[in-house]
C-alpha cells in the first residue's frame, strides 16, 4: 500500500500570535515556525503502518513557501520515504491545497492520504474534506484509531456525539484527530539523513492548478479583550459572585 | 439571495445547533429553504415546516440516509447547491464533513465556522484558535459556509408554513460501511448549548475525583466539560472535550477546576459570559483569562462546592 501524507508548516502551537496593528493579517516573521501539530500525527501514523509492513512507501507532501523544506525534513527524519514540495504562496487556499494534492494523487496513486483534520492557523478543516470530493472517494475525518490492513480501512472518527466506526473503501482519504497518536521524536541520525535527502520540487502551473485567492481577507483583528478578573478567597465568596450569572439567588 | 439551510437531527429532531444555522441565514437575509436527509424523516419535515421564515423544506428520504454518510449526503446538496447563492450547515462534526465535500464538486473556496455577518458576502471568523479575528469577503457564485452556532441565538419561533417536498435521495455511493456509533450520551444538558458548564483538567487527578466535577455539574444543570489532557488520561470522553479541536461553547457562566488554560483550551470558551477558575497553582494562564479566580485545592473546593449546593439549593438556570 502506497500512502501520501500532506504537511503544512504554521506557526508553533505554543506561540502567542501578534495581530498587526494596522489589520492586515497575523505577523509570521521571526516567528518559531512547525509542522502543524495535527500533520505530526498523520505522519506518524503513516510510519507505523510502514513499520507494520501495512504501507510499502511513505510520500509526504507540501504545499507552501521553500521553507516548507524544514517541515518535510521532519517528516523524512521520522521515518518517511520521500518528499516533494509545490511552491506557492503561504496563503494558499485549502481548494487549491486539495487541487494540488488531488493533481499530485493522480500521478501517484496513493491508496490512503493522510492528512490533519485542521491546520491550526486557518481552522478552516477542509482539505481532506475536498481532496476526497475531488478524487470521488471515500473519506474518515477526525480519526481516533485506524485499523489498516492490505485488505480493508477501518476508522473510528470522533463525532459530536462520542464515536463512530466507518469501513472505508479504498482509494480513501483519512484526516486524523490528536488522539490517534503521540508523534516520534526524530533521532539526530535520522535528522542528519533527512538533510542530504533530495526533496522533489513541484510548480503548480505544472499541476494546471489555479492558486488565486477566493476569499479576500478585508481586516484581521483581535478578537475582543476581557476585563481583568479578581480573586476570590474562598468558595463561599465565589459562590456569591456566581449567583448573579447562574440565574437566580440561593 | 436563496439561501439552503442543510439540517441536522438527532432523537429529538432539528437540532439547535440547525436552528442557530437558520438565525445566520436570516441576517444574511433571502428566501430560505431548508433540506433534510434521513431515513423516516416526516416528523423532522414537519418540525422544520413549522419555524416562521422558511419557503420550502425538502426531504431526501432513503435507507441508506439512515446514517449520515458524508458521501451519500454531500451529492444531493450538490444537485441543489446550484440555484442558491449560499449553502448553510452547523460548524458540527457533521457539517465540517459534508459541506466542504459540497464545495470541492461545486469548484468554489468554503468559509468555516463564521462567527458574524457583515453583509451577504462578507463574514467574520476566528482563526488561530480564536486570538484573531478574520473578516473576510467571497465573491463565489455558491457561497458554501458553516456557521459557529454559539455566535447566533436558535430561531425557536413556531407557526410557519413552508411547503414539503420530496427530493430524490440518489443511489448510496458505496464508498463507505457504517459499522457502529458509540455515542456517550447521558443525562444533563448539550455541551454546546448549555447555560452553565463546569470543566474539569489534568488538576482533577482521576477518573474518580472527575465524578465530582459531574456531581457539582448535576448540582447546577449544568454540562460537563473537559480539557484535552482530561479526556487524553481518560476521566472522560473526547466528545465532553472544550477546545480548539474539541467543541466550542458560550454559556452564561463557564468553571473551570484544575484547567491550566492553554491558548487550544481557551478557543473554546472564551466567549462565555463569565468565567469562574479554580486551580492550586497561582500561577495558572486560566487566572489571566477567568473574571474569578480561586486558588485552592481542587478536591477540597468542590467538596465545598457540592455540600454548599446540596443546602442552598442554588436556582438551577433552564438550560435550553
Amino acid at each position: 500500500m502506497k500512502v501520501l501524507v500532506g504537511v503544512k508548516r504554521v506557526v508553533d502551537a505554543y506561540v502567542k500570535i501578534r495581530v498587526r496593528s494596522d489589520g492586515s493579517g497575523v505577523d509570521t516573521a521571526n516567528t518559531k515556525m512547525a509542522m502543524n501539530p495535527f500533520d505530526e500525527v498523520a505522519v506518524e501514523a503513516a510510519v507505523r503502518l510502514k513499520e507494520a509492513a501495512v504501507a510499502d512507501e511513505v510520500l509526504v507532501v507540501s504545499i507552501g513557501p521553500e521553507s516548507a523544506q524544514e517541515q518535510l525534513r521532519t517528516a523524512i527524519a521520522m521515518g518517511a520515504d520521500r518528499a516533494m514540495l509545490a511552491t506557492a504562496e503561504a496563503s494558499i487556499e485549502p481548494l487549491a491545497v486539495a487541487q494540488t494534492l488531488a493533481a499530485i494523487c493522480e500521478r501517484e496513486k496513493p491508496d490512503l492520504v493522510l492528512l490533519g483534520k485542521q491546520a491550526i492557523d486557518d481552522d478552516c478543516n477542509q482539505t481532506g474534506q475536498m481532496l476526497a470530493a475531488l478524487r470521488g472517494c471515500a473519506q474518515a475525518t477526525a480519526a481516533s484509531a485506524l485499523n489498516i490492513t492490505a485488505d480493508a480501512i477501518e476508522v473510528t472518527r470522533e463525532i459530536d456525539g462520542g464515536l463512530e466506526e466507518l469501513a472505508l473503501t479504498r482509494p480513501a482519504v483519512v484526516t486524523v484527530d490528536l488522539r490517534l497518536h503521540d508523534p516520534r521524536y526524530p533521532k539526530l541520525p535520522a535528522i542528519m539523513k533527512a538533510k542530504k535527502q533530495p526533496i522533489e520540487s513541484i510548480e503548480l502551473s505544472e499541476l494546471g492548478v489555479d492558486a488565486r485567492q477566493r476569499l479576500t481577507v478585508l481586516e484581521v483583528t483581535e478578537p475582543p479583550a476581557r476585563a481583568p478578573g479578581t480573586r476570590v478567597a474562598s468558595v463561599s465568596e465565589l459562590l456569591e459572585k456566581l449567583k448573579a450569572p447562574l440565574g437566580g439567588a440561593a | 439571495m436563496t439561501i439552503l439551510v442543510l439540517a441536522e437531527t438527532d432523537q429529538n429532531g432539528l437540532t439547535s445547533g440547525t436552528r442557530s444555522t437558520l438565525a445566520c441565514a436570516r441576517e444574511i437575509g433571502g428566501e430560505i429553504d431548508v433540506l433534510i436527509c434521513g431515513a423516516d424523516c416526516e416528523a423532522v419535515a414537519a418540525e422544520a415546516a413549522d419555524i416562521p421564515g422558511i419557503r420550502r423544506v425538502y426531504v431526501a428520504d432513503a435507507p441508506h440516509l439512515a446514517t449520515v454518510i458524508a458521501e451519500n449526503v454531500a451529492p444531493v446538496v450538490e444537485g441543489l447547491a446550484g440555484g442558491y447563492s449560499h449553502v448553510l450547515a452547523a460548524a458540527s462534526s457533521q457539517g465540517k464533513g459534508i459541506l466542504p465535500r459540497v464545495a470541492a464538486r461545486l469548484g468554489v473556496q468554503p468559509i468555516s465556522e463564521i462567527s458574524a455577518v457583515i453583509d451577504p458576502q462578507t463574514f467574520i471568523r476566528p482563526i488561530y484558535a480564536g486570538n484573531a479575528m478574520a473578516t473576510v469577503r467571497s465573491s463565489e457564485p455558491t457561497q458554501v459556509i458553516t456557521v459557529r452556532t454559539t455566535s447566533f441565538e436558535p430561531v425557536m419561533e413556531s407557526g410557519g408554513s413552508a411547503t414539503v417536498e420530496a427530493i430524490d435521495a440518489g443511489p448510496d455511493s458505496g464508498l463507505v460501511r457504517f459499522i457502529a456509533a458509540k455515542l456517550t450520551g447521558g443525562e444533563g444538558p448539550d455541551l454546546t448549548t448549555a447555560k452553565v458548564v463546569v470543566s474539569g483538567g489534568r488538576g482533577v487527578g482521576s477518573a474518580e475525583n472527575f465524578q465530582l466535577v459531574e456531581r457539582v455539574a448535576a448540582r447546577l444543570g449544568a454540562a460537563v466539560g473537559a480539557s484535552r489532557a482530561a479526556v487524553d488520561a481518560g476521566y472522560i470522553p473526547n466528545d465532553h472535550q472544550v477546545g480548539q479541536s474539541g467543541k466550542i461553547v458560550a454559556p452564561d457562566v463557564y468553571i473551570a477546576v484544575g484547567i491550566s488554560g492553554a491558548i487550544q483550551h481557551w478557543a473554546g470558551m472564551k466567549d462565555a459570559k463569565v468565567i469562574a477558575a479554580i486551580n492550586n497553582d497561582p500561577e495558572a494562564p486560566i487566572f489571566q483569562m477567568a473574571d474569578y479566580g480561586l486558588v485552592a485545592d481542587l478536591m477540597e473546593a468542590l467538596g465545598e462546592i457540592d455540600e454548599a449546593l446540596s443546602q442552598n439549593n442554588v436556582a438551577i438556570p433552564d438550560s435550553a
